[in-house]
């Protein structure tokens, strides 16, 4: 990895930042943890801790009806909890851009977390969002950068799912 | 307690959506779906209303999300007891953010009245407007006639926000007033109305 590039956090945030995203709303993540951080720390964007995720869709249409951008982090468990909102984004065709870190994937040691993982882009998918892979950190800024094209300019929701064996599975080892 | 005590409520949802929108200006207004949108909408119809058909507990974030990114304007979320309730933690995340220009008032007729007028936890004596200033809304308060209704006018319209009112209304069956239901067409026209003809993609 190009250590001045910095990680694919980085990167991330750098294209959401290009891509113009002034309200990023959050719920607390591992994968997401550096990307958090980067976005609180920058002056241009506001950061939204939520208590539930589909928090962060009513919160995005609002932002869109404002003519701010915005985007949601999220896990692939609290996918299932935007279902009825992401209603907003198809019958009010409302761009909404979610950055999903998977778990229930790849070398899981917690099996609760098997159900929505396995489920999410199906879920997704079933409620009207246009689902995007990102498997290796490589494609990370290019990944967003396409999939925030995509919504912004097809004002339509789509999520790019991070993969598991990208960010690593969580250990149990303490 | 007595069930039926919010039919018997002094101040009447339609003239209170009346007086909070009487001179609206350029007030960006968000309903809650149900009874709320169409007390707004009887209020009359108007581009920078988001009335919503759906989105059940949605209301006050899509007002928070609107007040950050027009920090100049002010914004009125006007919502039912049942659509707060189901996003009761979004009073947490707005504390938090501390919009001081995002106000929602609470019209509390203690039912799901699009559903049957069963009763709410508000029925059972949940109290809204504590948990708002539980979780750190500067002003808040529970108007039940309607000079406490006019006293806290002002600080709907200009007090440093969050603001967060809850309204006893009465449980009344009312003729509907339906806001346009296409979702785009309601988006559209909002930010038309608020960022231009030319809005797009900003």
């Amino acid at each position: 990895m190009d250590a001045a590039a910095g990680g694919w956090p980085d990167r991330i945030h750098r294209v959401l930042g290009e891509l113009d995203v002034r309200q990023v709303a959050y719920v607390p993540d591992a994968g997401h943890t550096r990307l958090i951080e980067l976005c609180q720390a920058d002056p241009a964007m506001r950061a939204v801790p939520l208590t539930t995720e589909e928090e962060g869709v009513a919160l995005a249409a609002g932002a869109w009806l404002g003519g701010q951008r915005a985007v949601l982090l999220l896990q692939s468990s609290g996918v299932g909890n935007c279902i009825n909102m992401l209603a907003l984004n198809q019958v009010c065709r409302l761009p909404l851009l979610m950055l999903v870190t998977m778990r229930g994937e790849w070398g899981e040691l917690n099996p609760w977390q098997l159900p929505m993982g396995q489920s999410t882009a199906e879920a997704l998918e079933a409620a009207g969002v246009i689902v995007q892979r990102l498997e290796a950190p490589e494609g990370a800024g290019e990944t967003v950068r396409a999939a925030g094209n995509m919504a912004f300019e097809g004002q339509v929701p789509v999520a790019v799912l991070i993969a598991q064996r990208l960010i690593g599975a969580k250990s149990f080892d303490r | 307690m007595d069930r039926g005590a919010s039919e018997r409520f002094p101040l009447r949802r339609r003239e209170v959506a009346g007086r909070l929108l009487a001179d609206p200006g350029d007030l960006l207004v968000v309903a809650g779906l149900g009874s709320t949108a169409w007390d707004v909408t009887a209020a009359g119809d108007r581009p920078l209303n988001f009335p919503l058909w759906g989105a059940m507990g949605g209301a006050a974030m899509l007002g928070l999300g609107l007040a950050i990114a027009q920090p100049e304007r002010r914004v009125l979320v006007i919502t039912g007891d049942g659509e707060l309730l189901m996003g009761l933690g979004s009073l947490a995340t707005i504390a938090v953010q501390r919009p001081a220009n995002l106000a929602l008032v609470v019209f509390d007729n203690e039912r799901y009245g699009e559903t049957g007028m069963q009763a709410t936890h508000t029925a059972h004596g949940v109290d809204l407007a504590g948990v708002a200033a539980a979780c750190g809304f500067p002003i808040t308060g529970t108007l039940r006639e309607e000079d406490e209704l006019e006293a806290a006018l002002p600080a709907i319209r200009t007090g440093p926000g969050p603001v967060l009112y809850v309204a006893k209304v009465r449980a009344e069956p009312l003729p509907f007033a339906l806001p346009p239901k296409d979702g785009a067409y309601l988006k559209d026209r909002f930010r038309r109305a608020l960022l231009g003809e030319d809005a797009r993609a900003p």
